[in-house]
């Protein structure tokens, strides 16, 4: 149970060094709690894409941890992030999920807020609050700290958290994987209309920790691999692609960030990918000869699954998607899934990426059923006063790592565990929890900044 | 009493429509995904937008949109197929072993039928749906919808050649989409 000591949970509930963590800290209610403060108060997360919001006006609820925010463009074209609760009462001030509006009215009382947040109307102003309440102090609750990273929009509830780049630190080169269009142009995606939302009966860190890295559950896919829906016919995804590819794990202990990756050889030919439409083959083979020519080095790499700490996952490729686990109680996570694509791409692309991304994630997706079967039941079955005494064993590759990475002249950040012949490890998993475990910890910022003090992986 | 010719007719199709779609339910609620594969036309749109909640006076913004959006699903029968193929496989566990479904199909209305009610051979059609799920020990999800539909009539018998449906729900509360609606 929760301990008092003030070292808890690093160590004792989860120890990276021997591989044993906790079930504690997936069905525990007070570690729950307190993650809510410790973790999703304090850490940058996802909130949405700017292309959600192109016009002044325009606003998408959406959530930050356990509370409703609205991500919205004001009339001088800024975007904003606000908490979404009326500061008269706390009444939700946008009951929709998107659209495009002047004002938000509070449906309560009638508190009425700009788009920047700014309260604008109070009823009876003059009567009833004798023109004395100071409107300039009574705005929406504005995130201290935001950023639109490629049109990826972040915040924070924290001000004194390091600044979004900092905090993604080196693992911006992969996070780019996703951010950036095919070709290798900075930035460009935009998200297809509709975000999937769905409930998950799980903690949220199940599927945090099963993106940042893990190609040991391949038993999980079976079927789908078995029926095949990959945009060239078979299995699930490409895999040609990643011939004579070296696959990396890659983490980043100190920040929690992980994601794995194949590095392909400098000479690999443009492979043979997405062979299911003329169009769409020609599209990505264009693409990256594109890439091939401007990043130089840099494509040799091909992005796989990743977690951005704490609980926004991602896809950079096949199929190229945003997931934001939301926490909503011990063993229940909301399930949020953008789907990105290239803006410039020919619109024949974006119609099979759709269908594509539509049929391998989601609750309606092949692939993604039996992740949510597995984190549903692994829940479950840990629950038990009997189960929580035995810890999960993180144990594979432990001591296999290495500090550095180098390959051919290419030097990549992170620590870096080439699992080419292992086939898996879990020190990504490892680095996520280690890097969990300090913020459950940590009473500030001024503790968590720890690649500051040099020696750092990136 | 006199009936004519033309209300006989349009109970006659109404009793085949019903007849027709409860038996399509009874295959799958009995796992005859096979058989059920064989009452989808080749053509079929098989379409289940996602709901959002929106200011009154702005609805048509309600429901993603076909062909564009993102939705629970937007496909044919070669997707629905890899869909039967894979609970087929036996290892698919979010299906394995296999849920406990109910199909209760109900508010059926014949809304339209071409070229005439006495010899049709197409008809819409809207109903409700609720489906009941089951699974495992305790694990239990209630869908309730509606559904909009186009019946084709070949040599074959009636084939199902568009199918909308229509949850009533926002955030999804079922943890997968493993069944058909």
């Amino acid at each position: 149970m929760v301990a008092t000591s003030e070292n808890r949970v690093t160590g004792d509930l989860v120890n990276v060094d021997t591989g044993l963590i906790s079930r504690e800290i997936f069905v525990n209610r007070e570690i729950y709690e307190q993650e809510q403060e410790q973790v999703f108060a304090r850490a940058w997360l996802f909130v949405g894409h700017e292309a959600q919001v192109p016009k002044p006006g325009d606003f998408f609820v959406s959530s930050m941890g356990e509370e409703s925010v609205i991500l919205c463009r004001d009339r001088e074209g800024q975007v904003n992030v606000f908490l979404n609760s009326c500061m008269h009462r706390g009444m939700k001030v946008c009951r929709y999920d998107e659209g495009n509006t002047p004002v938000f009215t509070c449906p309560y009382h009638g508190w009425s807020y700009a788009t920047d947040g700014k309260l604008v109307g109070v009823p009876y102003f003059k009567d009833a609050y004798h023109q004395e309440l100071d409107k300039s102090r009574w705005g929406l609750v504005k995130v201290p700290q935001m950023c639109n990273y490629k049109g990826g929009i972040w915040a924070t509830w924290d001000e004194s958290a390091p600044p979004f780049l900092d905090y993604i630190g080196g693992f911006k080169l992969y996070l780019d994987l996703l951010m950036d269009s095919w070709d290798g142009a900075e930035g460009g995606t935009e998200v297809f209309g509709g975000v999937e939302k769905w409930l998950v009966p799980s903690n949220w860190k199940f599927p945090a920790e099963n993106f940042i890295g893990d190609r040991y559950h391949n038993i999980s896919h079976r079927s789908v691999d078995l029926v095949g829906i990959g945009p060239s016919g078979t299995g699930r995804r490409d895999t040609g692609e990643r011939a004579n590819a070296r696959m990396l794990d890659v983490s980043f202990p100190e920040r929690g960030h992980g994601t794995v990756m194949a590095l392909r050889p400098m000479d690999a030919p443009i492979p043979q990918a997405y062979q299911d439409l003329p169009i769409l083959a020609e599209y990505f083979r264009h693409c990256e000869e594109e890439r091939k020519r401007k990043a130089g080095q840099l494509w040799r790499l091909l992005g796989g699954p990743g977690t951005v700490f704490p609980n926004m996952s991602y896809l950079p490729r096949q199929p190229r998607s945003i997931a934001v686990w939301h926490p909503r109680g011990v063993d229940k996570t909301e399930v949020w899934r953008w789907f990105l694509v290239d803006a410039n791409a020919p619109q024949e692309v974006k119609d099979y990426l759709r269908h594509y991304y539509i049929r391998y994630s989601g609750p309606g997706g092949l692939t993604e059923q039996d992740d949510m079967e597995n984190w549903n039941y692994a829940h479950a079955a840990s629950s038990g006063v009997v189960a929580r005494r035995y810890a999960y064993n993180y144990e594979m590759g432990l001591g296999y790592g290495t500090p550095t990475y180098e390959n051919d002249g290419l030097k990549l950040p992170g620590q870096i565990m080439d699992t080419t012949e292992h086939r898996a490890a879990e020190q990504n998993q490892r680095g996520f929890y280690r890097r969990w475990a300090e913020f459950m910890d940590a009473g500030d910022w001024g503790s968590l900044t720890t690649w500051r003090n040099g020696a750092s992986h990136g | 009493m006199l009936i004519s010719d033309q209300a006989v007719a349009r109970l006659l199709l109404k009793d085949e429509v019903e007849q027709f779609l409860f038996a399509e339910a009874e295959l799958l609620d009995d796992r005859q995904y096979e058989e059920w594969l064989s009452l989808l036309d080749d053509d079929i749109r098989y379409w289940m937008p996602m709901r959002r909640n929106v200011k009154f006076g702005e609805l048509e913004r309600e429901f993603t949109r076909e062909g564009q959006d993102i939705n629970w699903f937007d496909e044919g029968k070669d997707t629905l197929t890899r869909r039967v193929n894979q609970i087929l496989t036996g290892v698919h566990w979010a299906e394995e072993p296999l849920s406990r479904i109910c199909h209760i199909v109900s508010n059926v209305q014949v809304l339209d039928a071409q070229p005439s009610v006495s010899e049709p051979s197409e008809v819409s059609v809207k109903c409700r749906f609720i489906i009941y799920r089951n699974r495992i020990e305790t694990e239990t999800d209630f869908l309730v919808g509606k559904r909009e539909e186009l019946l084709r009539k070949t040599g074959g018998g009636w084939k199902i050649a568009r199918r909308k449906i229509v949850l009533d729900q926002n955030v999804l509360l079922a943890k997968n989409l493993t069944f058909f609606f």
